[in-house]
């Protein structure tokens, strides 16, 4: 039943990686991942989430009752997530600008609040912090591939820059939210055959 | 009834701390986020009402307190003559719609408008922002009376398919005119210093 900190670490880049294994958090997934940037950064601003709400239920998880204990995890996410809004308009305007809504609306990530239930209630503080880093780093690398095929055929570009020459028509599809959701099932088939070997 | 006490005793110091954390970092927040949005938000607007402005419009400003709210006032010197901009907001469809109107203080007219912040939907609402042909409607209107849509019995001709965000605009403007007015020679006086100090 224990694990070590490295095994809770790992399974989020692979095993549990939520976008791909748990199909959670999907509505950021398929919303903000048109280019890299966008989409490494709404993973980064869930990351912190994630790591801050894990390690502050699990250090509470002895005091918290268990009748009011969403409401408490709500409490704790709702707190962490407008800690990063504020800091993104601090820091990081632009992208906070693109990101809009969405920074907000990882309140009701399913991954977020999934983790707390599901693992930090029930476990030590760096088991809890170990889970949401590694799940954190997972859901952010997968933001980032998918928002790199996306941003790839849809403008033609990487991070901004042009990588096709000009005759290269791009698929204004893979940018709109369908183009998403076709982005993610292709990775996911990919994902299921190699893990099939 | 003892995990009845408890269960309101842990929500309540709980909402406690986060509300201590949040108003802690938000203090210390503020000033740079209000930079930030004059960079990225109030920046593009002012620049686009106050074009060929003789000084820099975003570092020559000043704020007067009016009630409980601080307001910040822009200067922009065009052909010699020095504007004053103001942002104010007006309930849109999907939210707040904020606009910067630049006032000609001896006239008592608006030199231009500018939309800052909307959440309106793109391709109608959004129009008052992305369409410089509605702000150029204000070119020149009176502050003296209300500013309406041509469906109030106003002058503005309204979006098609938008009257709701022109009216948060108008609403908006109207707003400004009223600040205007409240507090008129209070921007004169801020507005000299600024000019003199050139």
């Amino acid at each position: 039943m224990a694990k070590s900190f490295t095994q809770e670490f790992v399974k989020g880049l692979w095993d549990e990686v939520p976008p791909f294994r748990l199909v959670l958090g999907l509505c950021p997934t398929l919303a903000v991942t048109n280019s890299i940037e966008n989409g490494i950064g709404m993973g980064l601003a869930t990351t912190f989430v994630l790591v801050c709400s894990n390690v502050l239920v699990s250090l509470l998880r002895n005091v918290i009752p268990p009748k009011v204990r969403i409401a408490c995890f709500i409490i704790v996410i709702a707190t962490f997530v407008t800690v990063v809004e504020l800091l993104m308009q601090a820091y990081t305007y632009q992208l906070f600008m693109k990101l809009g809504i969405f920074i907000p609306l990882i309140v009701v990530n399913c991954v977020v609040l999934g983790r707390s239930e599901a693992f930090a209630y029930k476990n030590k503080i760096h088991l809890s912090f170990a889970d949401g880093l590694g799940i954190g780093v997972g859901f952010t690398l997968s933001l980032g591939v998918i928002g790199a095929v996306r941003e790839l055929l849809g403008q033609g570009a990487l991070l901004g820059y042009s990588v096709f020459p000009s005759s290269f028509e791009p698929f204004a599809f893979m940018v709109e939210a369908p183009g998403a959701f076709i982005c993610l099932g292709l990775l996911l088939c990919l994902m299921n055959l190699a893990a099939q070997k | 009834m003892r995990e009845m006490i408890k269960m309101v005793l842990v929500l309540t110091l709980l909402s406690a701390f986060s509300g201590g954390l949040l108003a802690s970092i938000r203090d210390n927040t503020k000033l740079k986020i209000e930079d930030q949005q004059i960079k990225f938000v109030k920046g593009p607007a002012i620049n686009t009402i106050f074009k060929g402005a003789s000084n820099n419009p975003l570092a020559d400003r000043f704020k007067i307190k009016d009630g409980d709210i601080e307001r910040t006032f822009y200067v922009g010197m065009l052909n010699g003559q020095a504007g004053v901009a103001l942002e104010s907001y007006g309930k849109g469809y999907g939210g707040d719609v904020g606009v910067m109107a630049a006032i000609n203080l001896e006239k008592a007219s608006i030199i231009g408008i500018g939309v800052t912040t909307h959440a309106e939907t793109p391709g109608l609402g959004a129009k008052a922002k992305d369409d410089p042909g509605f702000a150029a409607k204000f070119k020149g209107v009176s502050l003296k009376k209300p500013v309406k849509v041509n469906k109030d019995g106003g002058a503005i001709n309204a979006i098609s398919g938008a009257t709701i965000t022109s009216r948060a605009v108008c609403a908006a403007v109207s707003d400004i005119g009223d600040i205007y007015k409240r507090l008129e020679s209070e921007i004169k006086k801020g507005s000299q210093k600024i000019v003199k100090g050139e």
